[in-house]
């Protein structure tokens, strides 16, 4: 019996282990979750960037066609790459897991699963379509 | 055809060490033989002092639940050949206590379990001369997916949540509450919901999503937790802006 | 009254994750990638001011603007707990989290009320 070992019968020592402040690094399930989580950050960018927008365009033509100079420096053209692209994986993660949180059902029937992502992506497309049009209509 | 395949398996005799130790043993290789038939063959012929808990050895009763490389599965229904060429990594659950080897402590779970009331509760019963109650197929369909559970508690060992706040209900336990929600005999989701609002209740879950992943059963959890938030959500908004009585 | 607004705010989460994930990849591609990078004609001030006039407009950006702040409060908060484990500064990160979700609402609202 080695000496560390505090042993009382019918009153065992059970053995818990602490759960690592890296754990989301130990798999690739719990890597992905925590990148999908952190997608959050540069949807908060974005919104701070469209407020930046909205400022510059109150104060007029000036600060409006510095702002624009600003968006085409490398740094902000880099930083909005990242975010195209933690943007796309949460709009991926989030409507492919919608149909969990959201069950429809039709006549007491569950509406399948996929007929409620693909309505999520046809929306998604529409939509995008629209706001591209509205955007570059008025050049 | 390879004649051996080697496990690594986690010991811990707490009379005997104050950390989990590793061993290792080599079992003969048979292509029908799943982990649960190794650590049987390693128990029955090669050291007998190892410890773990089975019984059923076709996925209904739920007590062999373990870490096989790195993720928790029912070593019943995990095959060999499904690993070669080894060696294969066998440990206890993750998140529980464990007793010795192989062993958990369950006693959370249970007590878990026990506190969402997954019974059917009826305000009053009906009179036997009225009959059963009777369900459709799609009443039926509601709730059936989350009845499947055999607290294998994997989900748990999954769930990186209940790792870090132990003190939350855990999936399992939620599943099973939303299986009695969802059953058209029931008259309990009122209590059920009170109890799962609160603190460690259903908004402690960040949908990771593994719980289900793991799910031997495919009770989908997760997508059981989401769904309570919905409801839970919709319940405040109604106790908000609707009076009392029309709730 | 309900005792907690959790579910509140899981609401507002789940509406501005919703917004984010319809509208804000297109938005990005324009604003962030195709005008700077001359994939497209910049839209003149003119006509981004005369868009931004229409009331329709001013409330499609007030949601665009305010859901996914929230969105990314409620997330970031419990990304905060569980990824770094510092449940002890509660207090600090709520308030911090919803308080610059908030605050930028404020300043969406403040801003679409003012613009000529």
């Amino acid at each position: 019996m080695s000496a560390e070992a505090h042993y009382t019968p019918y009153h065992p020592r059970w053995y818990r282990r602490r759960v690592s402040v890296w754990w989301w690094l130990q798999n690739r399930a719990y890597a992905g979750f925590v990148l999908r989580e952190l997608t959050s950050v540069f949807v908060a960018f974005f919104a701070g960037v469209t407020l930046w927008q909205l400022r510059t365009l109150a104060q007029g033509p000036d600060a409006y066609a510095r702002f624009l100079a600003c968006l085409g420096t490398p740094l902000f053209v880099a930083l909005h790459a990242v975010a195209f692209l933690f943007v796309l994986f949460h709009s991926i993660t989030w409507f492919n897991l919608a149909p969990k949180a959201v069950v429809v059902r039709l006549s007491g029937k569950r509406v399948p699963d996929w007929v409620v992502v693909g309505l999520n992506y046809a929306a998604w497309l529409v939509l995008s379509g629209a706001v591209a049009l509205i955007v570059l209509r008025g050049r | 055809m390879q004649p051996a395949v080697t496990l690594r398996v986690t010991r811990y005799r707490p009379e005997q060490e104050s950390e989990p130790t590793l061993a290792t043993y080599e079992v003969p290789y048979r292509k029908d033989w799943v982990v649960l038939d190794a650590l049987n063959y390693i128990k029955d012929t090669l050291d007998g002092s190892l410890s773990f808990r089975w019984s059923c050895r076709m996925g209904v009763c739920g007590s062999c639940g373990m870490k096989v490389n790195g993720s928790p599965k029912l070593t019943c229904a995990s095959f060999l050949s499904d690993s070669l060429p080894g060696p294969i990594r066998v440990e206890p659950l993750d998140y529980f206590p464990v007793v010795r080897d192989l062993v958990v402590d369950m006693s959370d779970f249970m007590r878990k379990l026990k506190k969402v009331k997954p019974w059917i509760i009826r305000h009053d019963e009906r009179p036997l001369a009225e009959g059963e109650y009777l369900q459709t197929p799609d009443q039926l369909d509601a709730y059936k997916q989350f009845s499947m559970c055999i607290n294998c508690m994997l989900c748990y060992s999954a769930c990186p949540i209940y790792g870090l706040e132990p003190s939350f209900i855990g999936p399992a336990a939620i599943a099973l509450a939303q299986r009695y929600n969802m059953d058209s005999r029931d008259e309990g989701a009122p209590e059920r919901l009170e109890i799962l609002s609160e603190h460690d209740g259903i908004w402690q879950c960040t949908f990771v999503g593994e719980c289900t992943k793991v799910c031997p059963k495919h009770v989908d959890p997760a997508g059981a937790i989401q769904q309570y938030k919905l409801t839970g959500a919709i319940h405040w908004l109604k106790s908000l802006l609707l009076p009392r009585g029309a709730r | 009254m309900p005792r907690s607004i959790t579910p509140f705010l899981w609401l507002l989460f789940s509406a501005g994750g919703t917004v984010a994930a319809l509208l804000f990849p297109i938005h990005i591609l324009l604003t962030g990638l195709a005008v700077p990078l001359g994939w497209v004609n910049a839209p003149s001030y003119e006509s981004v001011l005369g868009l931004v006039r229409n009331p329709v407009a001013r409330l499609y950006l007030f949601v665009f603007v305010s859901l996914p702040l929230f969105h990314w409060a409620h997330r970031f908060r419990y990304t905060l707990y569980d990824g770094l484990q510092v449940k002890h500064l509660t207090a600090l990160i709520v308030v911090f989290c919803y308080g610059t979700a908030l605050a930028g609402t404020v300043m969406a609202a403040y801003l679409l009320w003012t613009i000529p």
